[in-house]
C-alpha cells in the first residue's frame, strides 16, 4: 500500500478534532491576545484565579492521597474484588452536573444529611449554613470534587500497581523489610509515572472546573466559590463581553498547562535516561 | 492487616455509593417526610409521587430523548472516526505515529474552562447554536481522543498472525479490519462504546451553551435547571427522582460491564 494511501485512515479522526476543536481554540485563544493586559489587572480575574488556586491546592492533594489509598486496597487479593472495583469507579461515571445537585441536597442547612450525621453523632449542636458561608462553601465544593474524582486516581495509580512485579515485594520480605519500608523503597518509586501521570491531569481538570461551582454554589455566597472558568462564562452570557471572556480563556489556559506541566515534570523527576 | 480489608471496602463503597443511595432514598419520600428534621434514613412510608411528577410536570422525557439522540449519534461518529486512526496507529507503520498518537492525546487534556469560550463562539459563527446534531458532533470530537488511546491499545493486543492469515487469503487492510478485527474486538468495541455513551451523556458545558432552548435541552442540564420559584421551593423531591432516573442507567452499566470497563480504561491508563 502507497504511504499516503495509509495516511488516509487518520483522516476522519484528523478533521474532526481539527475543525470542531483545533480551528475554534486557535482562533478564539488568538482573539483573547489583545486583552490580556486587561485581564491581569482585573481585580474580579484575581478573586477568581485565587479562589481556582485554593480549590486545586486543596482538592487534588486529598484526591492523589485517597486514590493511593484506594489503589492500595483493590490491589490486595479478596473476593469480589472486581465488583469492589467496579463500585469504586461509580462516582466517576456519573453526570456531575447532576451529582452537583444530589451534594446541594445534602449540604443543605435545613434539611440536609450532612448537618444530621455530626449532629447525630454529638459533634455539633447548630446546624451549618454550608453553602451560605464562604469558607464552608468552598469546603463543600472540595469535598464534592473529591468524591467525584478521586476514582479518577485510583484507576490510574491501580493501572500503574499492576505492572509492580510481586517477586520484587517477596524478595525484600525474605530481607526482612516490612511492609511500610517495601511501600516506600519499591512500590512509590514504581508508581512515579503513574502518580505524574494521574497528578497533571487531575490538576488541568481542577483548575479548568466548571460544572460543579456553576450548579452547586453558582460561584457564591459573595464570590467565594467563583472560580476562572465561571468568570469567563458570566463575561460571555451574562455581562455580554465576549472579548473579555476569550481574554480570560487565554490567561487562564496559558496558567493552567504551565502550572499542571511543571508539577507533573517535578513529580515525574529528572529523567534517567 | 488482612483482617481490616473487608471493613476498608465497606467504607470504600459507603464513600463511592453514598451521595447515590441518599438520592434513591429522598426520591422516594413523600412531601411530607421529605422536609422532616432530623431526616429519616429509611423511608417511613415510599411513594412513587416524585417520578410521576418528574414526568408530569416537567419536560424530564423529552430531556431524556434529547440526550439519548445525542450520546447514539456522537457515540457512531467517535467509534467510525477512531476505528480507522486506531488500527492505522497500531498497526500500519506509519512515519512519525507516535506523534500523531500524542497529538490526539493532548486534545484530551483541555479543561472545561478552556473550551467554554471558543467552542460557543465557533459554533455561533458556524450556525450551529440549538442544535443537538451540532452538540452530538462536538461530543465526538472531544471523546475521539479517549476512544483512539483505548482501542489502538486493543489493537496491539491482536494476534497479528491472524490478520497476516486474512491478508494472504485476499482480503484487503480495510477488509482485515471490518471482517477480522472488528468482530473478534467486539467486547472491546463495546466497552469503548459505553464509556464513550456515557461520557456524552454526562457532558455539560457545551449541552447547556450550544441548548438555550428548553426544549432541546439534554438531562444533566435539565436536572440542573430544575427550580423553584424561590430557593424555598426547590423541589427536591422531584430532582431526587430525576438524579436516580439518569445515573441509574450508568450505575447499572458499570457494574453489568465491569470487567469490560476496567480493563479498558486502565489499558489506556497504563500507556499513557
Amino acid at each position: 500500500m502507497r504511504s499516503s494511501a495509509r495516511y488516509a485512515w487518520l483522516l476522519p479522526a484528523a478533521a474532526l478534532l481539527g475543525l470542531v476543536l483545533a480551528v475554534p481554540l486557535a482562533v478564539g485563544l488568538a482573539g483573547g491576545a489583545g486583552g490580556t493586559g486587561g485581564v491581569l489587572r482585573d481585580r474580579a480575574v484575581g478573586r477568581a484565579a485565587w479562589n481556582t488556586l485554593v480549590f486545586a491546592g486543596v482538592s487534588v492533594p486529598l484526591e492523589m492521597g485517597l486514590g493511593l489509598a484506594f489503589a492500595l486496597l483493590l490491589n490486595c487479593d479478596f473476593r469480589g474484588r472486581g465488583l469492589a472495583r467496579a463500585v469504586a469507579l461509580v462516582p466517576w461515571a456519573l453526570p456531575t452536573a447532576v451529582m452537583a445537585m444530589s451534594w446541594r441536597w445534602i449540604f443543605s442547612d435545613s434539611w440536609g444529611i450532612a448537618n444530621d450525621v455530626p449532629r447525630t453523632l454529638g459533634l455539633m449542636s447548630e446546624p451549618v449554613a454550608w453553602l451560605g458561608r464562604p469558607a464552608t462553601a468552598m469546603a463543600a465544593l472540595i469535598a464534592a470534587d473529591v468524591w467525584k474524582t478521586t476514582p479518577f486516581v485510583t484507576l490510574i495509580l491501580l493501572a500503574g500497581l499492576q505492572g509492580v512485579p510481586r517477586d520484587l515485594h517477596e524478595a525484600m520480605s525474605l530481607d526482612g523489610a516490612g511492609p511500610a519500608r517495601r511501600f516506600l523503597w519499591v512500590t512509590l518509586p514504581l508508581l512515579r509515572p503513574a502518580i505524574a501521570l494521574a497528578l497533571v491531569f487531575r490538576l488541568i481538570q481542577a483548575l479548568g472546573i466548571f460544572d460543579l461551582p456553576w450548579v452547586l454554589t453558582g460561584g457564591g455566597p459573595a464570590d467565594a466559590t467563583r472560580t476562572v472558568s465561571l468568570e469567563a462564562y458570566d463575561s460571555v452570557f451574562r455581562h455580554l463581553e465576549p472579548a473579555r471572556g476569550a481574554a480570560i480563556t487565554l490567561v487562564a489556559a496559558a496558567g493552567i498547562f504551565a502550572l499542571a506541566l511543571t508539577l507533573g515534570a517535578l513529580a515525574r523527576g529528572r529523567r534517567t535516561e | 492487616m488482612k483482617r481490616l480489608v473487608p471493613f476498608a471496602v465497606l467504607a470504600l463503597a459507603a464513600f463511592s455509593l453514598g451521595p447515590f443511595l441518599w438520592s434513591v432514598v429522598t426520591s422516594l419520600k413523600p412531601a411530607a417526610e421529605l422536609f422532616r428534621v432530623p431526616p429519616t434514613w429509611i423511608p417511613r412510608s415510599m411513594s412513587l409521587d416524585n417520578y410521576r411528577d418528574v414526568f408530569a410536570q416537567r419536560p424530564f422525557a423529552r430531556y431524556m430523548l434529547n440526550s439519548l439522540f445525542v450520546a447514539a449519534v456522537s457515540t457512531l461518529v467517535t467509534l467510525a472516526a477512531a476505528a480507522p486512526a486506531a488500527y492505522a496507529l497500531a498497526r500500519l507503520r506509519l512515519r512519525g505515529a507516535a506523534l500523531a498518537e500524542k497529538a490526539i492525546l493532548a486534545f484530551a487534556l483541555f479543561p472545561p474552562a478552556v473550551l467554554l469560550v471558543p467552542l460557543f463562539v465557533a459554533a455561533r459563527e458556524a450556525g450551529a447554536l440549538n442544535s443537538r446534531l451540532g452538540v452530538a458532533v462536538v461530543h465526538a470530537a472531544l471523546n475521539l481522543p479517549f476512544a483512539v488511546w483505548s482501542l489502538a491499545s486493543f489493537f496491539r493486543a491482536f494476534p497479528a498472525e491472524l490478520e497476516d492469515a486474512a491478508r494472504v487469503d485476499g482480503f484487503s487492510r480495510a477488509g482485515v479490519l471490518l471482517r477480522v478485527v472488528l468482530p473478534v474486538s467486539a467486547p472491546a468495541l463495546a466497552a469503548t462504546a459505553i464509556l464513550v455513551f456515557i461520557f456524552s451523556w454526562n457532558e455539560f458545558v457545551i449541552a447547556l451553551t450550544f441548548l438555550t432552548r428548553d426544549e432541546l435541552r439534554t438531562v444533566p442540564v435539565g436536572v440542573a435547571m430544575l427550580s423553584g420559584v424561590t430557593v424555598y421551593e426547590i423541589p427536591w423531591g422531584q430532582i431526587s427522582a430525576a438524579v436516580v432516573l439518569t445515573t441509574l442507567p450508568v450505575v447499572a452499566a458499570v457494574l453489568a460491564f465491569q470487567r469490560g470497563i476496567v480493563r479498558g480504561l486502565s489499558a489506556g491508563a497504563v500507556k499513557g
